[in-house]
Order: C-alpha cells, then sequence, then structure tokens
C-alpha cells in the first residue's frame, strides 16, 4: 500500500509487521520517531503479543534488548549518536553473544561539540562492534532492509544495525510502499533461536572465555559475517520476489558500465550524487556511482568486481577517523589492492553540513583532472578555521573552539550582509 | 505474616535441617534432592560467602517456582568462579552479561518470558538477577533503579560483600566504614573507607516502592529460604540484599564466612529486615546483642583499629551505626511485660 | 540446542574441576564419647537413648535405654545422676534433665507393659547369682540376655536389695521397684527367695553351676562405740529402713536422733519424719563436707529436719544424750572443742555406714579380702576363678546406679569367660567436650523442673515426693540434648558447605565428603553444632 509519511513511521510500520516481541524505546534525536510510532501501535494493540518497554538509557535499552533475544524474543530498539555511544559496551555484548538484534541507527553526529544533525560518525563508530550494519538510500529502502535485517540476524544469530540518515531520510515525508501483512509474514519466519534461556534445557550463556579459545570465538563471528556476503544477496533476491522491488543486496552501482570515474558512497547522499552525476554523463564524462549498503561485512569482492573499470575513484564519506581520513575510503582501498586506480576521499556533511550538487560537482571536475588532494573536506571553511589557529597560536587561553567559530561565522555573516 | 521460627526443636530453626520438623517444614537445602543451582567445581575461594549465599538463594527460587526460572548474573566474582570456558558451575538457565546492566537484561528476560507465555508456546517462568555489590550499588545502579521503578516481574538480589572483591578488594558504596581495601588503605588521619560516604540500597530500593524488599544473611538460612520464596508470590520487582562475608576481602578464616554474617547481624551492623511497597514489615530480632567490636575485631579489613592504641573514636562511630540500626529497624526483642 | 563455540556451555559441567585438589586439611566425621556417657556409672548411653525420645519414639528409647540398664523407673527416681553434673548444657542454660526423661520412659514402659528382649539362643550354661538387689539383678538380666541360664539365691524374702531394703518409698515406690524386677525375672531368671548361701563352694557344686556372681551387698549397720545407759534406744539406719518394708514399724519415739551425714542419715531422717517424729542428724562436720546429697539434704529441711552440724554424740541417756561441738581444722577434719550441750532423744539412729556379711567366702581359695570388700581384677573376678562379685561387697562408691554398672559389667566378663576368652572392651573414644560445641544453633530452653508433692503431704505420707514429666515435657526435656560429639544429622555441614562437597545418605545414615570438591574451608567443622567433624591434615 503506498503511503506519503515520514520515514520514521516508514520504518516503525515496517517493524510492526515483523511481529517484534519486545522493543526497548528511549528518546533520542532523531530516532525519536520511530519507538513513539511502534509505541502507539502496541499500545493501540495493532500490535500484539508485544512488550513496549520504555527504559531508563540507552544502555539499558540494548541490555534490555540481550535479555529477551536471549531469551527467545524478537527484539528492536532505535538510537542514534550519543545514545549509540551510550550502550556501546552492551553493542559488543549483544554480537559476542550472537543475539540477532535488529537496531535502527538514526545516523547523527557525534559531541563534542553536540550535535543533532545527520552524518555517520555514530555507526562507523561501530564499525569493529561486530555488528552488520546495512545503510538504506531512501525511506523505501530503510523500510525494506528492517524487513530484511530480521531474518538476516536471526539466520547468522548476530545482531544487525540499519543506518539511515537522520532527518534526512528520518523526518523526511516520503511516498512508500507498505507491505501487507501476509507479505510480511511470507517472507520472515517466526523466530527460531539457535540458543535460548529455557528451563527444559538449561545453558550458560556468556561465559567467560581465556586465551585458550577467545581468539576462535572471534573468528567464528567473522567467518559469520563472511557468510552474511552471501546471504545479504539471497535475501534481496528473495525479497524481490516476495516484494517486487530491489532492496538490499551488499552494493548498487549506477552508470558503472563504462565509467572511468567512480563516485562511492553511502546513505541518502547517494540521490544528490546522482543528480551530479547525471548532468555530468550528459555531458559526456564517464562517471558512475557505487552505493554501498552492506559496510559490514565489507563486501571486497563486490567491489573489486564493480571498480575494475575505473580509472579513479571518489569515496564520498559522512565520518572520518580523526587523524588520517576516511574510513570508507580505507576498506575500499582494501578492495581495490593491486589494481591501479588513483583514489580520493572527500569528507562531506559533518554534523549536517548541506551536500551540495555545486560542490559535489567542482570536487569531481578537479578528480576527473587529478588534480584534487587525496582528501579533501568539502565546503570547509578554511578562512575560520585558520582564524582559529591564529588564535591558537597567540594565546595560549584561547577560549572555546566551538564558540569561537560561532562567533566567527556570525561575524562574517554580519560582514556579508553589511 | 511474617516468617514464624520454630520454637523449640533441639536446634529449632538455626540449623539447616532438622529431622525432628515434618519434611514440608524442613528447608531446602536439607533436602537430599536439592537442586544445587551452583555446582560443585566452581573456582570460588574456599569458605566464599557469595558461592554458599548464591546456592541458598537459587535452590530456594528454583524450588518456590518449580524450576521454571531464569537467572541473570552480573560480571564479578560470582560470574568468573562459575563460568569459565569449557565449564560451568549452573544447572539453571543462565545468562551473564556485562558489569552494570543486569537488572536490565533480566528485565528483558522478563518481557520476553511474558510474551511467550500470552503466545502459550511455555508456562510461567520467573526471572531472578544477582550480581555483587559493585554490580548493584554501584555501576548497576542505574539499571536497578530503572527495573524497579518500571515495577519489572523480576527478583534482584544483591550479595553484599563490600567491596569489588573480584579486581582485587577495593571500595564499593557498600563499603563500610573504617575499612580497609586497596582504595582506602589504612594511612593517613582518617585510615580506612571514609565515614559519610556510602549507600544502603535496601532503603533505596524501599524508597521506589516496589512490592518487597528483604535483606539477609548467610548465616540464617531458613530466613533467606523464606524471603526467597516470599518474593516469589510477588509479580514486579523485588529486591533481596544478603550479606556475603568474604574471606579474602575481610581477612578472615575460610571457616568463619558464617560467624562473620551472624556477627553481622547480632551486633546490629547489618539490619534484617522486609519491607513490602516501601514500608517495614518485618524485622529479625537480634539474639543475642553483642558490640560491635566482637564483629570487627577478627577482620584483617579492620585490623588498624586495634593496633597498639586502640581507635576507640572510630570503633565508637561505628558502634554509633550499629545503634542507629537497632533503633531504626526495631531490631531489639522488646521486654516481655 | 546448537550452541555457539566457548560463550553458551551445558549446565553443571563444572564437576570436571576437582576442587578436591586445593586442600590442605580435610574433614573428617568423628564420633566423640559425650560427657554424660561417660560418667554414668551404670554405662548407659544416655546420648543415644535420648536421641530416639527426641523424636518421640518412646518405645525404642527405652529398649536403647534397657540395652545397658533394665531398672530405668528405678534409675528415674534412685539414681545421682551425676551424668547431669558432666553434662555440657549447663555451661549453656542447665543441664538436661537426663533423669527425669529416663524416669518417663521408665513409667512409659511399666504403664505400657514393654518387653525386655528375650536372649536369641541357650547357650547352656548356667550362673548363680547370689543377691537380689540392683547388682545382682542387673547381672541376671545381662546374663538371661546373652543367652545363659541364671538362678537368683536372694536372702530375703523379696528381691530388690537395698533399693527395698535401704530406700524409702516416697523416693522409690514399691510397685514400682516391683515392676522392674519382675520383668527380669519375665525373662526367665529363676528366683530362689529367702534362700541365703552360707557356703558359696557348696552351693555351686550342688547346683552345678559354672560361674557365679556374688552381689550380697552391705547390709550390716556400722556401730560405734557411744557410752550409753541401759534403757537408751540406739539402732542402725539399716535395720530401722528394712522394718519399714515389714509389717512391724520400727518404735523410735517422738525425738529420733540420727547420727551421720550419709545419704542413709537422711533417709532415716525423713522417714521418721513421716511418722510423726522430730528427727534431728547430729553430723560432725559442716554442711558442705556432707556425704549426702545436696538436694536430698534440702529436701530433708525444707520437710522439717532438723541438722546439728559440727557435733558428736558423746554419750546417750535415757531420754536425752550429750552432744560436744566440734570444729574444723586446717585439714577440714573436726577436731573436738570441749564445749558440750544435752539434746533431748527418745532413740538414736546409727547411720554410720554398712558392713558386708562375707561369711559365704569362708575357706575359697584364692579369694581375698581386704578391709572387709572382696577383691576382684578389672574383670571383676575374685581371686577364685569363675566366682565373680560386685556391687557393695567389692571395693566401689556405695550407690544404686554403680551396683547396676558392677551387674552389667561382671556379665560381659562372666559371658566371655565361661566362652573361654577374655572380655576387652572396645576403645572409649575422647569426651566430648564443651569448647567443640558450636551452641549457636541450640534452641534457648531452660531445664523443665519436676512437679513436687506438697509440702504437708511430704511431712506425713510415704507418697513419692517428686513428680514425673508428662509426654510434652519429656519431649522437652529430650530434646535439650545437645548430641555432644556425635552427629545427630542436623544437616548443618550438608547446607553450610559452599563447594557442596557433603552428600547426605538420608534419614539414619549420616553424611559422606566428598573429597573430589571439598576445599577444606572448615565451615562445616565450625558450625557442626555438636563438634563431630574434625580438621586433619592433608597426607600428601
Amino acid at each position: 500500500m503506498l503511503k506519503q509519511i515520514e520515514g520514521s513511521h516508514a520504518v516503525a510500520e515496517a517493524v510492526a509487521l515483523c511481529r517484534p516481541e519486545v522493543i526497548c524505546a528511549y528518546p533520542i534525536s532523531p530516532q525519536t520517531h520511530i519507538v513513539e510510532g511502534i509505541g502507539e501501535m502496541v499500545k493501540a494493540g495493532e500490535v500484539q503479543n508485544c512488550e513496549f518497554i520504555n527504559v531508563e538509557s540507552e544502555f539499558a535499552a540494548m541490555s534490555v534488548a540481550i535479555g529477551s533475544s536471549a531469551a527467545g524474543a524478537r527484539t528492536y530498539t532505535a538510537t542514534a549518536s550519543q545514545g549509540l555511544l551510550f550502550m556501546v559496551e552492551a553493542v559488543y555484548n549483544a554480537s559476542g553473544l550472537g543475539l540477532p538484534i535488529v537496531m535502527t541507527v538514526a545516523n547523527r553526529a557525534i559531541g563534542a561539540p553536540i550535535n543533532i544533525w545527520n552524518d555517520h560518525s555514530d555507526s562507523i563508530s561501530q564499525r569493529d562492534s561486530g555488528w552488520l550494519q546495512l545503510f538504506a538510500e531512501t525511506n523505501q529502502e530503510a523500510l525494506d532492509l528492517h524487513i530484511q535485517a530480521f531474518k538476516l540476524a536471526e539466520e547468522l544469530s548476530l545482531p544487525v544495525m540499519v543506518c539511515m540518515d537522520g532527518f534526512i531520510l528520518t523526518h523526511a515525508y516520503e511516498r512508500v510502499d507498505i507491505p501487507t501483512q501476509e507479505q510480511v509474514d511470507a517472507f520472515l519466519p517466526p523466530y527460531e533461536p539457535r540458543q535460548v534461556l529455557d528451563p527444559a534445557d538449561p545453558v550458560s550463556i556468556g561465559a567467560m572465555v581465556g586465551p585458550e579459545a577467545f581468539a576462535e570465538v572471534r573468528y567464528l563471528e567473522h567467518e559469520k559475517q563472511l557468510r552474511a556476503l552471501g546471504l545479504i544477496p539471497k535475501i534481496a533476491e528473495e525479497f524481490k520476489a516476495g516484494f517486487g522491488r530491489d532492496s538490499g543486496g551488499l552494493v548498487r552501482g549506477y552508470c558503472l558500465e563504462d565509467a572511468e570515474t567512480v563516485v562511492i558512497a553511502m546513505g541518502s547522499v547517494l540521490g544528490t550524487i546522482k543528480d551530479t552525476v547525471d548532468e555530468m554523463r550528459e555531458q559526456g564524462v564517464k562517471i558512475g556511482v557505487l552505493g554501498i549498503i552492506s559496510f559490514r561485512p565489507f563486501p571486497l569482492e563486490a567491489v573489486r568486481e564493480a571498480l575494475k573499470g575505473a580509472k579513479r575513484i571518489v569515496v564520498v564519506e559522512k565520518a572520518f577517523s580523526v587523524g588520517i581520513g576516511g574510513v570508507v575510503a580505507t576498506d575500499v582501498r582494501t578492495a581495490m589492492d593491486g589494481l591501479s586506480v588513483k583514489d580520493y576521499t572527500v569528507i562531506a556533511g559533518l554534523g549536517g553540513r548541506p551536500i551540495l550538487k555545486k560542490s559535489l560537482r567542482a570536487i569531481f571536475d578537479k578528480a576527473l583532472g587529478d588534480e584534487l588532494p587525496p582528501l579533501t573536506f568539502l565546503d570547509l571553511d578554511w578562512n575560520i578555521v585558520n582564524k582559529q589557529l591564529e588564535r591558537e597560536r597567540q594565546k595560549r587561553r584561547s577560549g572555546p573552539v566551538a564558540e569561537n567559530i560561532l562567533r566567527d561565522v556570525g561575524s562574517s555573516h554580519v560582514a556579508q550582509h553589511s | 505474616m511474617s516468617f514464624q521460627p520454630v520454637k523449640f526443636y533441639q536446634t529449632g530453626t538455626f540449623t539447616v535441617g532438622n529431622r525432628l520438623l515434618a519434611p514440608d517444614q524442613r528447608s531446602v537445602q536439607a533436602n537430599m534432592e536439592r537442586t544445587n543451582s551452583l555446582n560443585s567445581g566452581h573456582r570460588a575461594c574456599q569458605g566464599c560467602g557469595e558461592a554458599l549465599g548464591a546456592r541458598y538463594a537459587i535452590d530456594a527460587a528454583m524450588h518456590a517456582t518449580d524450576k521454571q526460572m531464569v537467572a541473570v548474573n552480573a560480571t564479578g566474582c560470582l560470574e568468573v568462579f562459575s563460568t569459565p570456558y569449557p565449564e560451568t558451575s549452573w544447572q539453571v538457565p543462565w545468562i551473564h552479561s556485562l558489569f552494570g546492566n543486569a537488572a536490565a537484561v533480566a528485565t528483558g528476560v522478563s518481557a520476553a518470558l511474558k510474551v511467550k507465555r500470552q503466545k502459550g508456546v511455555s508456562g510461567d517462568v520467573r526471572v531472578v538477577a544477582q550480581g555483587g555489590d559493585g554490580g548493584t550499588t554501584d555501576i548497576g545502579f542505574g539499571c536497578l533503579s530503572g527495573m524497579f521503578e518500571r515495577n519489572d516481574d523480576v527478583l534482584y538480589i544483591c550479595y553484599d560483600n563490600g567491596g569489588y572483591m573480584n579486581t582485587g578488594i577495593q571500595r564499593s558504596s557498600a563499603t563500610p566504614p573504617a575499612a580497609r581495601t586497596a582504595t582506602t588503605m589504612p594511612v593517613g588521619p582518617e585510615p580506612g573507607n571514609p565515614f559519610g560516604q556510602g549507600k544502603f540500597v535496601p532503603a533505596i530500593a524501599m524508597a521506589h516502592e516496589i512490592p518487597y524488599v528483604a535483606t539477609a544473611t548467610v548465616a540464617d538460612l531458613r530466613d533467606l529460604e523464606y524471603k526467597v520464596r516470599k518474593a516469589m508470590t510477588f509479580r514486579g520487582a523485588r529486591y533481596i540484599h544478603i550479606l556475603v562475608p568474604c574471606p579474602l576481602g575481610w581477612g578472615t578464616a575460610s571457616d568463619e564466612t558464617l560467624r562473620m554474617s551472624r556477627l553481622a547481624k547480632e551486633t546490629g551492623l547489618f539490619p534484617v529486615f522486609e519491607a513490602e511497597r516501601g514500608e517495614l514489615t518485618h524485622s529479625t530480632k537480634i539474639r543475642r546483642l553483642l558490640p560491635v567490636e566482637e564483629y570487627l575485631r577478627p577482620q584483617k579489613r579492620f585490623a588498624h583499629l586495634f593496633g597498639k592504641t586502640p581507635a576507640v573514636d572510630t570503633i565508637a562511630r561505628l558502634q554509633a551505626i550499629a545503634d542507629k540500626n537497632i533503633r531504626k529497624y526495631d531490631l531489639l526483642e522488646k521486654e516481655a511485660n | 540446542m546448537n550452541k555457539p563455540f566457548a560463550i553458551t556451555l551445558d549446565p553443571g559441567s563444572s564437576l570436571a574441576n576437582r576442587t578436591g585438589t586445593w586442600r590442605t586439611e580435610r574433614p573428617v566425621y568423628v564420633n566423640r564419647l559425650p560427657p554424660c556417657n561417660n560418667q554414668c556409672p551404670a554405662g548407659e548411653d544416655i546420648q543415644g537413648w535420648l536421641f530416639h525420645a527426641e523424636s518421640g519414639n518412646y518405645e525404642k528409647a527405652w529398649q536403647h535405654l534397657t540395652k545397658d540398664n533394665p531398672f530405668p523407673a528405678i534409675m528415674g527416681r534412685v539414681c545421682y545422676h551425676t551424668c547431669e553434673g558432666a553434662c555440657n548444657r549447663a555451661n549453656l542454660d542447665s543441664a538436661v534433665g537426663i533423669n527425669s526423661v529416663e524416669r518417663f520412659l521408665g513409667d512409659e514402659a511399666i504403664k505400657r507393659k514393654w518387653k525386655l528382649v528375650q536372649p536369641a539362643a541357650e547357650s547352656g550354661k548356667h550362673v548363680l547369682i547370689v543377691g537380689g538387689g540392683p547388682s545382682g539383678m542387673s547381672a541376671a538380666y545381662h546374663l538371661r540376655r546373652l543367652g545363659h541360664r541364671v538362678t537368683v539365691y536372694e536372702a530375703g524374702p523379696m528381691l530388690g536389695g537395698m533399693m527395698r531394703f535401704g530406700i524409702p518409698k516416697y523416693r522409690l515406690p514399691r510397685e514400682v521397684l516391683d515392676a522392674e524386677m519382675q520383668r527380669v525375672v519375665e525373662m526367665g531368671v529363676e528366683v530362689k527367695l529367702n534362700a541365703k548361701v552360707d557356703n558359696i563352694q557348696e552351693t555351686m557344686k550342688a547346683g552345678n553351676f559354672d560361674a557365679a556372681f556374688l552381689a550380697v551387698g552391705a547390709h550390716i549397720g556400722k556401730r560405734t562405740n557411744i557410752p550409753a545407759g541401759a534403757v537408751s534406744k540406739i539402732v542402725d539406719a539399716v535395720s530401722v529402713l528394712r522394718s519399714m518394708e515389714g509389717e512391724e514399724k520400727p518404735m523410735l519415739g517422738r525425738r529420733v536422733v540420727v547420727y551421720g551425714g550419709g545419704n542413709t542419715a537422711i533417709d532415716v531422717a525423713r522417714t521418721a519424719k513421716r511418722m510423726g517424729a522430730e528427727p534431728i542428724i547430729v553430723y560432725r562436720r559442716t554442711r558442705d563436707k556432707m556425704p549426702a546429697h545436696d538436694f536430698e539434704v534440702e529436701e530433708a529441711m525444707q520437710e522439717g529436719v532438723m541438722i546439728k552440724w559440727l557435733s558428736t554424740i558423746k554419750k546417750a541417756g535415757d531420754a536425752s544424750i550429750t552432744v560436744e561441738k566440734m570444729e574444723l581444722d586446717a585439714n577440714g577434719f573436726p577436731q573436738p572443742t570441749g564445749e558440750i550441750e544435752t539434746l533431748e532423744a527418745d532413740s538414736v539412729v546409727l547411720a554410720l555406714g554398712q558392713d558386708v556379711d562375707l561369711g559365704l567366702l569362708e575357706g575359697v581359695p584364692g579369694l581375698e579380702v581386704t578391709d572387709g570388700v572382696v577383691k576382684v581384677d578389672a574383670n571383676m573376678m575374685t581371686g577364685h576363678a569363675g566366682i565373680f562379685a560386685g556391687g557393695d561387697m567389692v571395693p566401689t562408691e556405695r550407690n544404686i546406679t554403680v551396683g547396676v554398672g558392677h551387674g552389667k559389667k561382671a556379665a560381659k566378663n562372666i559371658d566371655a569367660w565361661l566362652r573361654g576368652i577374655t572380655y576387652v572392651a572396645p576403645p572409649k573414644p575422647p569426651v566430648a567436650t564443651f569448647e567443640r560445641l558450636n551452641t549457636w544453633y541450640y534452641s534457648d530452653a531452660p531445664k523443665t523442673v519436676r512437679p513436687m508433692l506438697d509440702i504437708i503431704r511430704r511431712q506425713s505420707t510415704f507418697e513419692e515426693v517428686q513428680g514425673g514429666l508428662d509426654e510434652t515435657n519429656a519431649l522437652f526435656e529430650a530434646r535439650r540434648c545437645l548430641s555432644c560429639g556425635n552427629c545427630f544429622e542436623c544437616d548443618n555441614c550438608y547446607g553450610v558447605c559452599p563447594d557442596n562437597a557433603v552428600i547426605k545418605l538420608g534419614p539414619g545414615k549420616g553424611f559422606q565428603f566428598n573429597y573430589d570438591y571439598c576445599k577444606g574451608c572448615g565451615l562445616c567443622v565450625s558450625e557442626c553444632p555438636c563438634g563431630a567433624i574434625n580438621m586433619v591434615p592433608e597426607n600428601n
């Protein structure tokens, strides 16, 4: 059924269709609307046999999820930003215990400085947590990925993060196709746990494992993620068969056939990039796009295959590893090992900074001429940066950076308007 | 109705068993078919109070629920000594997640089990969460309070040995004043753990007005079993705080564990009581009132109070705490008129 | 369940980890000798029979008791229960009222007509017992129980000896005595009354006896040389008490002076009181030096018996006596002061001890008599093989319980001797001392006081002074037993072991340590109420 609704509500409806049994909710923007939506449905009786628990923190949210999943319940929660970081200990624990929890991360920057807007720093910080991470490009894909995520998680017995850009997707009203309960039921069987807390068959879950077996446990976790590389496309196929549309998978190419330059990105920015690429294609530039849906496991083979014909790549990413640069770019480089492809990393959209077509076009043009530095911060205001650096050089007690910059931004606006 | 001790059967209700009692009046621990929920082969130190308390409590809960229960464990001694790969001592469905989240994990288990029950795919399975004082009163306190205020159907049991024993005896918010720990050394002008700090979580649990709060010691098995059994008759959040001496951390001989528990109670330093929905309903009276010194002196963690010049003032301050407990929790039998 | 590797484990699998290897000391169950048992002159397993009484199984308790002593109803009245003096519970509140429970069991047995165990098989041996008193009848019982034919020769007209002729009715009602004597007779013990043995060797030969046990008692009252007038009435206590059993009651007059400080002196004074006299005991030392038991002195004084301390009788007139005041020297011996006093006296009863009539032993080769008593070896045998002796006629403390104990000991030795071997008593384990107990575990429970007869009736009748316990308080009293030194299945060790290293074997079977897992913490030892576990070093 087609509906013009907010992204968060689309996800809420998708989760509800998956017949969740336990949902833990703790408010944090921009995820809040999702759990509000499910909470209402549970309270209204539209979702039955489901416990909706208002917990006292994200740490508790993930902990409750661990308990309920271990006791055999299909479990869901959602978070973002600081919330994700607050639950980190439990995030690692959930994957270590192999519990198939599904969690939406409404991607948002991490403070300080505190910032509620979108980038990918939160999920990227959990790159090594053992969770699978799927990035949605559109609200439709966000909706679809949640349905696929439960299936994926439960088949592997590993938790899955469905990442969708905060505000850009969560708060955008778009038309989405909401499947029927019958469709979802046919696609997603009831949860059959691999291990469960059951008095009839007692086990101890969460043993202390020493040097004699720890590496093996970790390897097995890795092996499961590698298995996911086969499972994700398979599930996407099944999904297409049941729902009639392409959603999910490991990567998705766009105009790649003859592309010499390939732009690589994750999430909603792919839309803007595709628009930019469309314009450049009209002008005869052999440029294409590779969207990465599965960031973990990282599809080395699929990426390498997609980039076989490229001369250069530009990785546009909404997070970076301070002190080195791109995170996605590093993984892409691993995928291209041995190929002679020039690569450029562009850090863009941090803390909700709009990623403009104009700016992307300028960057891509530079790349085409191989004039782009290896690492670029899109639309960085060098004036402000240099001013602060100067201030710090001159005065040890130069004041808080963020506040200084805000002042500088204000005065430059004043200057522009005067 | 509070626990009615057996008046006089040679050993009354003091010993673990009593052949003179009717079988239905006997303790769970006296039963040849007791669950031994925490099985032999665990790696707890000799004379470990927590190992004993955990078996007492979980066996009692198993008995009360007809083995339909799941245990959740915080990180700590109990978890480490019971479940090092490749062996576990637990005979109950058991999960350990983290140090500070046992109460929340238990909430999750409880919620899942409720759904399973509603769906008719399982019977009435109950949840018991357990942790040491560090995992309960410090790092796990947020989750504990959350579980309490939501009134989730969880019995949380805290095994209080007054410190972080697993990590090498550091101070917790349950460490008694003046006690030596690795982070409150007996040096400086106020040796040991400072006075005026710490918290007594049973009282905080009462402030949540949850259905049932109780304290107990490993020295009074029947009282402990009664409280676990009683706790299982309630739905909602319940809290039992059990004093479990730690021979290593307290510096006591391994065979003194029960004696130390008894002394803690008999001096009034550890009040033993029950409360329902925030109100004190019963106190276990002191049988033979003793000065706190009797409890402090055998413990090496208080050795600095009994040096060449005994710390009379400090001992008096500890006595004042005991006296206050006695008043506050009504720990003395009223003189019969 | 397809469990994830390492992080999820099978239940209870830690059994593979044998923590017993940590141990440097191991606990072991021990049995110690309870102080009451250790003390009992009759060798009763007091703790053993209390154990059954605790669970209300009085018949089993009685059967257990009578393995050692066939006369609980008598013992429960006349035994001076030194066991209670040794009882560890005295350190806690007050000693267990062993004697009162014993009496309760004895009375129950009479009321319910419980029978003693019959011998399993006949040995074909025949043993002669001379004297039907406590020692003789005890020996008769034990020998019969062992399958021997037994014939008792009693000089008097009834069985009981000193129990009948030395102990007043108000302390031992005769129907109780008769019932317990009769029960032994019913086992098949032959009895010849009014059959004084004048020559032991002749009697043995005539009756073709294989062995003999002599227990004639000490029935001859000791005399002392008191200058007396022709009309003064001086009698001995034994005669007075014996004549109380006959038709003709003794005529002592109103003012009766009893001379002596032993239990017999008290008995005769209290008897006189009940006959309407005003008895006064004259004793040469002080109350704390008096050999009579304090509770008897106390009861006598309550009943109105007067006692003149530190006095000796110098001479006796027709209606008065002259006494001299004494004082104790540094060694506690009385010394005359020369201070003289006159007391009114219609009669003087001498209670200065008794002698044995040894006439029957004349000419027995090897048999030795010293200080008026027969010498016996450790096996109760006299210098003449096959002739054993016990009770008041051998060197010993003279009381009923000791006599009963001699009977048992002699019986065991006679039995062994008849089978051509020597009886060796099993070694005694060390005594269970109070320090070994963890008394926290015992309920607070003061001793039950037995009812006492109203004082007026005590002064005027021969009704029994001390009442018995009823079932409720007998049970209570039994349950006051601490079971010193022997497991009473309180389950403490089973419960307090943090390692589940104690195996409970089931009711009556006790416990076992599982050394595979016992870490040797010692909690079971410390928390054993009765001190029945020891820690011993590991051998390796």
